[in-house]
C-alpha cells in the first residue's frame, strides 16, 4: 500500500550529473537527475512479532492503514516526519533499516491519545509508539532517550518511596541528562514563584526536597514491585531474542558452564 | 440523578502528588470551594502516586497496581464508595485501572498478585467510582445548587476553558461519557463551561479545548512543549480570553512555565492568566483571592482581578 504522505525520491537518491551523454545523447544537467533504484533484501520477518511482545505494541497486527492516526496526531502537525502509520506500516512488513532513519524522533510521541480515540481498529498506536522507543533502545539503535531517562527518574521515586516530589525528579533528571539546572526561563519562573509565594509554602516546598514524602509501609509493595520490573526485563529481553548470545556463548563453553547456568 | 448527589456529599479525596508540591493552589482551592459548598472530603488514608504517565512507559501493569491500591483503600480500608481525583492524570490512571481490571485478566492476575505481596486486598473493579472534581461539584451540588451559594460574581470575565487530553481521552475508560444530555461529551467537554457560566463567566468560544500541552514531555522535550503551550495560549487570545481556566496541574503547570519560557527563550510573551477553574468558582463563592491560592500561581493575576472587581 502506497503511503501518499512520505515521498520515496529521497535527496541522497537523486543524482545529477554535468555532463552526461547516453547513446550519443546528451542528458546532462536536468535531465540527467534521476531517482536510483533500489531492492530491499533485509527484511526482519520477527519484527511485528518484537513490538507486539513489548507493552502497547499487542495490537499492531490489528492496523488496516486508515491513516486516522496520523491525521490526529499532536507531534505530526509540528513535525510531519512524525507519522505513525507509516511507522506502523513498517513494522508490519518488517524493514527496519527504513524505520531506523526516523530513529531520532519516535520517542518525541506525547501520549495525548488522540490517536488512540480516532483509532477505529484498537491499535493502540500511543502504545505501539512507545513499543517502538522502547525497541529501539533495547536493540541499541539509540542511546535512552530524554524522555525514557525522565520515566525512569520518576519511576524509580514511585517505587521506591510510593510517592514523588517534583523538585527531586527535575534535579535528578537534569543531573542525569547532563544539563544545568540554571537555565535563564526556569530561574525567570521561580522568580514569579516568589514574587507572592508566603514563607510557610516555601519552607515547606525547600523541605521536601530534603525530606522526600514517601507512603508508610511501603517496604513490601516496592519489593513486590522491584521483583516484577525484574522479571518482566528478563521476559522482554528474551522476546527480542537478546539473551540467545549469551545462552550460546555458555553452550561453546561447554558442559561445565551450561551445567551452572542450568543451576543458577 | 439524586442517588447521584447523595453518593457526592461525602467523597474520598485523592490530591495526588502534583497538589501536594507545585499544584499547591489546586488542592487549596478544591478544599476550600468543598467547603463553601458543604461538600465533606475524606483524603485517602496512606495514599501512593497513581504512576502518572510515567510509570506507564516502564509497565502499563504496574501503573494499573499503583492505581489500584488507592482504590483498594479507599474501598477496603475507608469503607468508601466514590475517590474523587481533581488532578487528570489521577483521574485518568485510575479510570483506566478499573478498565483494565474488568475486561483484562491478566491485569487482574498480575495486580492480585502485588497486591497479596505488599499485604492489602487486592482491588475488585465495581468497589468504587472515580470521578473527577468537575463530576463532583457539577452532580454534588449542581448549577441550580451553585447559583443558590454564590456570594460574587465573575460577570464580564472571558473564559477559555481548557480541559487537556487526559480527562477524555481515550473514550473506552469514561464509559459514562458521551450518553446524551447532561452526560460530559468527551469530544467537546462542557461541564467547566457550565460551572463558570453559572459564576457568571463569559466563555469563549476555544477551539482547543482537548488540545495537548505537551505535558509528557515537558522536560525531557522542552522545545515541543513550548510550541504546543503557545498555540494554545495564542488561540485562546485570539478567541478574546483573558483568563484560561485549567482542571489539570499538569497542563496547569506547562502552561505557566512554558509561557515563561516562550518570553524567555524565544521572545513571545503572551498575557493571557492562568487559574483553575476552582480559584475562579472559589472567588464567585466569595472566598479571597488568599483563600484559592492565588498568589501561589506562576502566572501573576492578583492585579488583574482586583482590576476586574473579582477579588
Amino acid at each position: 500500500m502506497p503511503i501518499h504522505e512520505v515521498s520515496l525520491i529521497r535527496p541522497e537518491n537523486l543524482q545529477t550529473h554535468e555532463q552526461l551523454v547516453v547513446d550519443g545523447v546528451d542528458v546532462s544537467g536536468h535531465w540527467s537527475t534521476f531517482i536510483q533504484s533500489r531492492a530491499i533484501t533485509d527484511y526482519n520477518e520477527a519484527m511485528q512479532d518484537e513490538i507486539a511482545a513489548l507493552p502497547g505494541g499487542e495490537n499492531v497486527h490489528r492496523c488496516w492503514q486508515c491513516g486516522s492516526c496520523t491525521n490526529s496526531c499532536t507531534v505530526n502537525a509540528i513535525n510531519p516526519d512524525f507519522n505513525p502509520r507509516y511507522w506502523i506500516y513498517l513494522i508490519r512488513l518488517g524493514m527496519e533499516s527504513e524505520i531506523l532513519r526516523d530513529k531520532e524522533i519516535i520517542w518525541q510521541c506525547v501520549s495525548c491519545n488522540k490517536c488512540t480515540y480516532a483509532c477505529p481498529r484498537d491499535v493502540v498506536p500511543e502504545g505501539v509508539m512507545k513499543a517502538l522507543s522502547h525497541w529501539m533502545e533495547l536493540k541499541g539503535h539509540v542511546p535512552k532517550s530524554p524522555s525514557m531517562v525522565f520515566d525512569e527518574v520518576f519511576s524509580e521515586q514511585v517505587f521506591a518511596r510510593g510517592k514523588i516530589e517534583e523538585g527531586r525528579v527535575m534535579q535528578r533528571f537534569f543531573k542525569r541528562t547532563g544539563q544545568d539546572l540554571r537555565q535563564p526561563w526556569l530561574i525567570e519562573m521561580v522568580k514569579r514563584m516568589l514574587r507572592h509565594l508566603p514563607v510557610t509554602m516555601l519552607t515547606k516546598l525547600g523541605l521536601a526536597t530534603f525530606v522526600a514524602p514517601s507512603t508508610s509501609g511501603w517496604s513490601r509493595a516496592r519489593a513486590a514491585i522491584e521483583e516484577y520490573v525484574h522479571e518482566q526485563e528478563h521476559n522482554r529481553r528474551r522476546a527480542l531474542g537478546l539473551d540467545g548470545l549469551i545462552e550460546a556463548a555458555r553452550r561453546d563453553a561447554g558442559p561445565a558452564a551450561a551445567g551452572e547456568g542450568a543451576r543458577s | 440523578m439524586s442517588g447521584t448527589r447523595e453518593k457526592y456529599q461525602k467523597v474520598a479525596y485523592y490530591p495526588g502528588c502534583a497538589l501536594e508540591g507545585t499544584a499547591h493552589s489546586y488542592n487549596r482551592s478544591t478544599q476550600a470551594v468543598g467547603k463553601a459548598l458543604g461538600l465533606d472530603l475524606v483524603e485517602v488514608k496512606n495514599w501512593n502516586c497513581c504512576g502518572a504517565m510515567e510509570v506507564k512507559n516502564v509497565d502499563p501493569k504496574l501503573q494499573t497496581y499503583l492505581s489500584s491500591r488507592v482504590m483498594s483503600i479507599a474501598a477496603t480500608e475507608m469503607k468508601m464508595d466514590v475517590v474523587m481525583a481533581p488532578c487528570n492524570g489521577c483521574y485518568h490512571n485510575l479510570k483506566k485501572a478499573e478498565y483494565d481490571l474488568s475486561h483484562d485478566p491478566k491485569s487482574v492476575e498480575v495486580v492480585d498478585r502485588l497486591s497479596k505481596k505488599a499485604g492489602h486486598a487486592t482491588y475488585r473493579a465495581g468497589q468504587v467510582e472515580t470521578i473527577h472534581a468537575l463530576d463532583w461539584i457539577k452532580h454534588g451540588i449542581g448549577e441550580e445548587g451553585l447559583k443558590e451559594r454564590l456570594r460574587g460574581t465573575l460577570k464580564g470575565l472571558k473564559v477559555a476553558n481548557y480541559y487537556g487530553c487526559m480527562y477524555t481521552r481515550p473514550r473506552h475508560i469514561f464509559p459514562e461519557k458521551d450518553q446524551g444530555p447532561g452526560s460530559e461529551s468527551t469530544s467537546k467537554p462542557h461541564y467547566m463551561d457550565d460551572l463558570l457560566a453559572v459564576a457568571g463567566a463569559e466563555n469563549v468560544e476555544f477551539p482547543l479545548k482537548t488540545a495537548c500541552c505537551g505535558g509528557a514531555h515537558t522536560l525531557s522535550d522542552s522545545d515541543t512543549s513550548t510550541k504546543l503551550v503557545l498555540n494554545i495560549i495564542r488561540a485562546a487570545e485570539a478567541s478574546g480570553a483573558e483568563v484560561i481556566a485549567t482542571e489539570c496541574p499538569t497542563c496547569h503547570s506547562g502552561l505557566e512555565m512554558h509561557q515563561v519560557r516562550a518570553e524567555k527563550k524565544f521572545g513571545q510573551a503572551t498575557r493571557v492568566k492562568i487559574v483553575y477553574f476552582t480559584q475562579l468558582l472559589g472567588m464567585a463563592l466569595g472566598l479571597s483571592p488568599k483563600q484559592v491560592g492565588i498568589h501561589e500561581n506562576i502566572s501573576d493575576s492578583l492585579g488583574f482581578f482586583k482590576e476586574k472587581g473579582i477579588a
